[in-house]
Order: structure tokens, then C-alpha cells, then sequence
């Protein structure tokens, strides 16, 4: 046969491009239209996360985990503040516990909305994102109604939640989550049996099994792929091991049903979130501990020592003994962990980010590789990936 | 869950005496000190043995004591999906040390030790592609360092005049103010608090 001279070529996808979903720089190998090597370059949204928590103190560094994947801000709030309370040795209250679970379901809401939607308008169906948003926006002002902000809450404090929910909020979710199925169903509607969705999502960018553990995938990219692993099951925390719910398994790890995955876990969460707010106990929502929460208002208005105590709290700050340890949730892009070493003082001396996209997009050569260019952003998009916690 | 770990810990010291050491728990949580030596048979070993089935490598990163002779603390944090175990081995290591790649036992670490090597100098051998991940193209320095400052040495700004971006040493319009909030009079008690804080 005849030596055919194969010329590769090289092509940019990104840092700006809609379907980068942030500044992903992809530089791919193009034979023709086939992806022959695709090397993600990332760190363009790299900011020190972690070398900046050394210099705060354990308060301060709450509000870096909303900034880390903003699209789920308070389950990575939660990791950090469950990782402070297992050296700090602290319990937090019935009723934190609850509403932290009630808020990280509402969270689950929020990112599986965005990215079944955007993942759908990477594909070129626009109408569902539109619909998702206006969910977005009324999910997003139970936020404001709790903590304050919209998105950036600051809300999960190591020791419970910074402070009770306002009334009428509990019965609002509750109302709002009955309108919420069928929501979902539109949506569904729209996408489950649409011919040009299903011929660029149903087997593109499988994984097996082996390869999904190796890879250290995790959340909906492992469950698609057909593991049974929920964290929220396996290890649960916090009030999770009170509620009952689904986790839904995959067969074939495709783009198709990673999206299946996360409309089934909306559903899941819809059933948390009326079992979190048929349950709720009455109380504190922050433990009593003097060491950690911060003496009442009123208290402050009466005792010297108290106002003393306030001061010292939101300036130096608590000490946290010393020790390491990682703690991990199911947060709705899959394991988000952090990796803390105290050496005893008020700040922490090591905080390591473990984020799930990181580990998705590390595979993202292996999973492109013999597909087409337009698969490559289908593959992009079906991995729900936010550039705040890949490049911390 | 502690016992299995136990469990793990000692045949992992009889099959590999010469790099496991002591199997340390805290808050639950269990630490297998190592050396770097034969680390990649252990881990091999903790993937494939059918008690111990640590499949995914969740986590590899690194801490930096620089008072410390062998200064950096290499952590592995390994998952058990199969057993719902997880064990973290850490190996200390110098700083002109290199640490065997883990790249053909997880392939999760291919990134991670990319990681680890740009923001600590960590040098992992037999990585088949140790670029730098994080930080910009051309960056001098690994950041996580603890005597790599928190402001870095270089900015960039766009020159009018060259028509291009360019890199100049930091100039800070305030100086660096490093708040070492320790108390000196650490006694004062704090209310409903029986003994000092």
C-alpha cells in the first residue's frame, strides 16, 4: 500500500467559547473531524484558593468555598464546615442538621437545572435553559431569604448554620417544590425523546466501570456508568441517614444518561427536601459550644464579657486543635472533600480542595478520543464542569 | 470499619515491611505512614488485594513543613468502594527527593501529580507528562510553598506603549500585612466556659 502522508491538525477550543463552559482552553489533534488528542489546558480562573485560607482564619475561610463552584455554593460550605467539626469535636443540633440537609437539596436543585439545561444548548436546544433560570432565580431566593445573598450565602458555619430560617420559608420550599415536578417534566418533554438530542448524546463519551474508578470519577459521572456509590448512603452525614430516598444507576456511562442521572436525582432531592421539612425539629440551629458560636445579641447588649467574647471571636478567631483529617460530601457534581491540617492555631495550616470537575476533566482525553469535534463539546457538557473548583 | 483498617494495616506491614511504618488513627480516620520506597507496590497491593479493593485514588496532595529535615508530607487518599473504606498514606519526602510516579497504578494521579509538582516542586518520576497545571505559562516558582509569598513575585499588566502584556515585579501600594492575631493574654476566660480558653 502506498504511504498516505497523515497530517494532524491542531485546533483551539476556547478559553472563549460558550460550550467551554468557563475558560477552558481545549487544545485538540484534529485527523479530519476526529479528535485525536485533546489536551485541556487549565488554570486560567486559578485564583490561590488554598494558599489564601492559610492566611485567613477558619471563619474567614467559609466564604472561598461559595467561590469555589458557584453553582452549588452551600454543599461546598458543607464539606468544609463537616471537616472543622470533626477536629473541633463538635456536634451541631438537630434542627442545624436538618436545615443544612434542606439547603444542600436545594443546592442539588440548583446545579442539576443549570446543567441539564446548558448541557441541552451546547446541543442547540435553547428553550429549556429559559425555562431552568426562572426556576433558578425563585430556588435562589430561598437563598436570600436564609442567609442574605443570592448565591455567595456564607450560610454553613462550622458548628450549624450562621443563623435560624426567617417564618413562612419552610412552608414556601414546601409549596414551591409541588410546582417543581412539572418543571421537570417540560423539560423532559423537550429532551428524553428529541431525535437530534439522542443521536449527539446516546453513546458519546461511554466509560466503563473500571475506567470510571480509575479516573477517580465520581457523583452522577460514576452512577451513570453503572456504580451504585452515593455518598450520602455510603457514608452519610449530617441527617442524611434519616432520609429515604433513590439513587439512580446508569448502564452505559454516556452523555444521555449522565443527563437521565440528574433529572432522576431532582426528583430524589424533591423527596428530601418534603421529608427535611415534615421533620424539621424545633431549637438551635448553632451549637452552644461558647468556644465556637458567638454569644446573642442580646446577651452582647447586657454582659461586658459577652461583647468581649464577640470581639475576640470575629477578630482572632477560634483554635482548632491540632490534627488533620478529610472530609467529603456528595456535593451535585459528585465528591467535593477537603483535606485540613491544623498545628493548633486559629488559622488552618494546609486546606486541600478535592473537587469532582477536576478529575472529570482529567479524563477528558480518554473520553474524546475517536469522537467527532461536535461530540467533544457534547462530552464537555454532559461532564458538568465549573471552572471555580477546578482551578480553586 | 476501624477493625478491617487494623486489619489492612498489619498485613500491609508484613508484605511490606521495608516501606510501611506505623498505622495511625485521629478522629476516625486512618493514616498509613510510608516511605517512598516500594510506595508503588504497596499501593498496587491496596488496589488489588481482595480486603483491602482501594480502586480510586481520591485525592494525592501534599504539605509543606519547611522547618522539617525531609520537609514535604506526600498524602494519598484512597477510597474502597467496595469495602466503603478510605485510608490515607502519607510519605514524607526532602526537598531534592523524587517520588515514583502512581500514574500506572491510577490513572487519577495523572493530573494530581501534575498538581503536585507545580504547586509544590515535587518531582515525580516516570510521570509520562509533568507540565506545570495551575499557574500561568512560564511561571518561575511552585506557590504552595511556605516561603513562596502570598502577593507571588511577579503582576502582569498591558503596556500601552508595547502593545502587548507584560510581566514586572510586584509593586504593592500597601505593604504586606501578615495579621498575627495570637493572643498574649490567652487566660481571659470566656463566658459559660469552666475552664480558660
Amino acid at each position: 500500500m502506498a504511504e498516505v502522508d497523515i497530517r494532524t491538525t491542531t485546533i483551539n477550543f476556547g478559553p472563549q467559547h460558550p460550550a467551554a463552559h468557563g475558560v477552558l482552553r481545549l487544545v485538540l489533534e484534529m485527523d479530519g473531524e476526529v479528535v485525536e488528542r485533546a489536551d485541556p489546558h487549565i488554570g486560567l480562573l486559578h485564583r490561590g484558593t488554598e494558599k489564601l485560607i492559610e492566611y485567613k482564619t477558619w471563619l474567614q475561610a467559609v466564604p472561598y468555598f461559595d467561590r469555589l463552584d458557584y453553582v452549588s455554593p452551600m454543599c461546598l460550605e458543607h464539606a468544609y464546615a463537616l471537616a472543622v467539626e470533626t477536629l473541633l469535636q463538635i456536634e451541631v443540633p438537630p434542627r442545624g442538621q436538618y436545615v443544612r440537609v434542606l439547603f444542600s437539596e436545594i443546592t442539588r436543585l440548583l446545579n442539576h437545572l443549570l446543567n441539564v439545561t446548558t448541557f441541552a444548548m451546547d446541543l442547540g436546544a435553547l428553550t429549556p435553559a429559559l425555562w431552568a433560570f426562572e426556576e433558578r432565580e425563585k430556588l435562589m431566593e430561598f437563598y436570600e431569604r436564609a442567609s442574605g445573598a443570592r448565591m455567595h450565602a456564607a450560610w454553613f458555619r462550622p458548628g450549624g448554620v450562621a443563623r435560624d430560617l426567617p417564618a413562612g420559608l419552610e412552608s414556601d420550599v414546601e409549596s414551591y417544590v409541588d410546582t417543581l415536578p412539572r418543571v421537570i417534566g417540560d423539560i423532559e418533554h423537550l429532551l428524553n425523546e428529541n431525535r437530534i438530542f439522542k443521536q449527539r448524546t446516546v453513546d458519546i463519551g461511554a466509560v466503563s466501570i473500571e475506567d470510571a474508578i480509575d479516573w477517580g470519577f465520581s457523583g452522577p459521572m460514576l452512577r451513570s456508568a453503572g456504580v451504585p456509590w452515593d455518598l450520602r448512603k455510603a457514608q452519610p452525614y449530617d441527617v442524611y441517614d434519616r432520609m429515604e430516598f433513590d439513587v439512580p444507576v446508569g448502564s452505559t456511562g454516556d452523555c444521555f444518561e449522565r443527563y437521565m442521572c440528574r433529572i432522576e436525582e431532582m426528583r430524589q432531592s424533591i423527596r428530601i427536601i418534603r421529608q427535611c421539612i415534615a421533620d424539621m425539629p424545633t431549637g438551635p440551629v448553632m451549637t452552644a459550644n461558647p468556644k465556637v458560636a458567638p454569644p446573642s445579641r442580646a446577651d452582647m447588649k447586657q454582659s461586658m464579657e459577652a461583647l468581649i467574647h464577640h470581639f475576640k471571636l470575629f477578630t482572632e478567631g477560634y483554635h482548632v486543635p491540632e490534627g488533620e483529617t478529610y472530609r467529603a460530601v456528595e456535593a451535585p457534581k459528585g465528591e467535593f472533600g477537603v483535606y485540613i491540617v491544623s498545628d493548633g492555631t486559629n488559622r488552618p495550616y494546609r486546606c486541600r480542595i478535592r473537587a469532582p470537575g477536576f478529575f472529570h476533566l482529567a479524563a477528558t482525553d480518554h473520553l474524546c478520543k475517536g469522537h467527532m469535534l461536535a461530540d467533544a463539546a457534547a462530552i464537555v457538557g454532559s461532564m458538568d464542569i465549573v471552572f471555580g473548583e477546578i482551578d480553586r | 470499619m476501624s477493625e478491617a483498617l487494623k486489619e489492612i494495616g498489619a498485613a500491609a506491614r508484613s508484605r511490606h515491611g521495608n516501606c510501611v511504618g506505623g498505622l495511625v488513627f485521629h478522629a476516625g480516620q486512618a493514616t498509613l505512614h510510608a516511605t517512598t520506597r516500594d510506595i508503588i507496590g504497596l499501593l498496587t497491593w491496596l488496589r488489588d488485594d481482595a480486603d483491602c479493593r482501594f480502586r480510586q485514588l481520591v485525592d494525592l496532595t501534599a504539605v509543606d513543613r519547611p522547618e522539617d529535615e525531609k520537609r514535604f508530607s506526600v498524602v494519598y487518599n484512597l477510597l474502597s468502594l467496595q469495602h466503603n473504606l478510605r485510608l490515607r498514606i502519607t510519605v514524607r519526602v526532602a526537598e531534592d527527593e523524587d517520588v515514583p510516579s502512581c500514574f500506572p497504578v491510577f490513572s487519577a494521579a495523572l493530573w494530581l501529580e501534575r498538581e503536585v509538582w507545580d504547586m509544590y516542586g515535587i518531582r515525580f518520576q516516570g510521570h509520562p507528562d509533568l507540565r506545570r497545571i495551575l499557574t500561568d505559562y512560564g511561571f518561575e516558582g511552585h506557590p504552595q510553598r511556605k516561603d513562596f509569598p502570598l502577593t507571588g513575585h511577579v503582576e502582569m499588566r498591558y503596556d500601552e506603549e508595547q502593545k502587548r502584556v507584560i510581566y514586572e515585579p510586584v509593586k504593592l501600594t500597601q505593604a504586606f500585612r501578615n495579621f498575627e492575631s495570637l493572643s498574649p493574654w490567652e487566660a481571659a476566660g470566656m463566658p459559660g466556659m469552666s475552664e480558660d480558653g
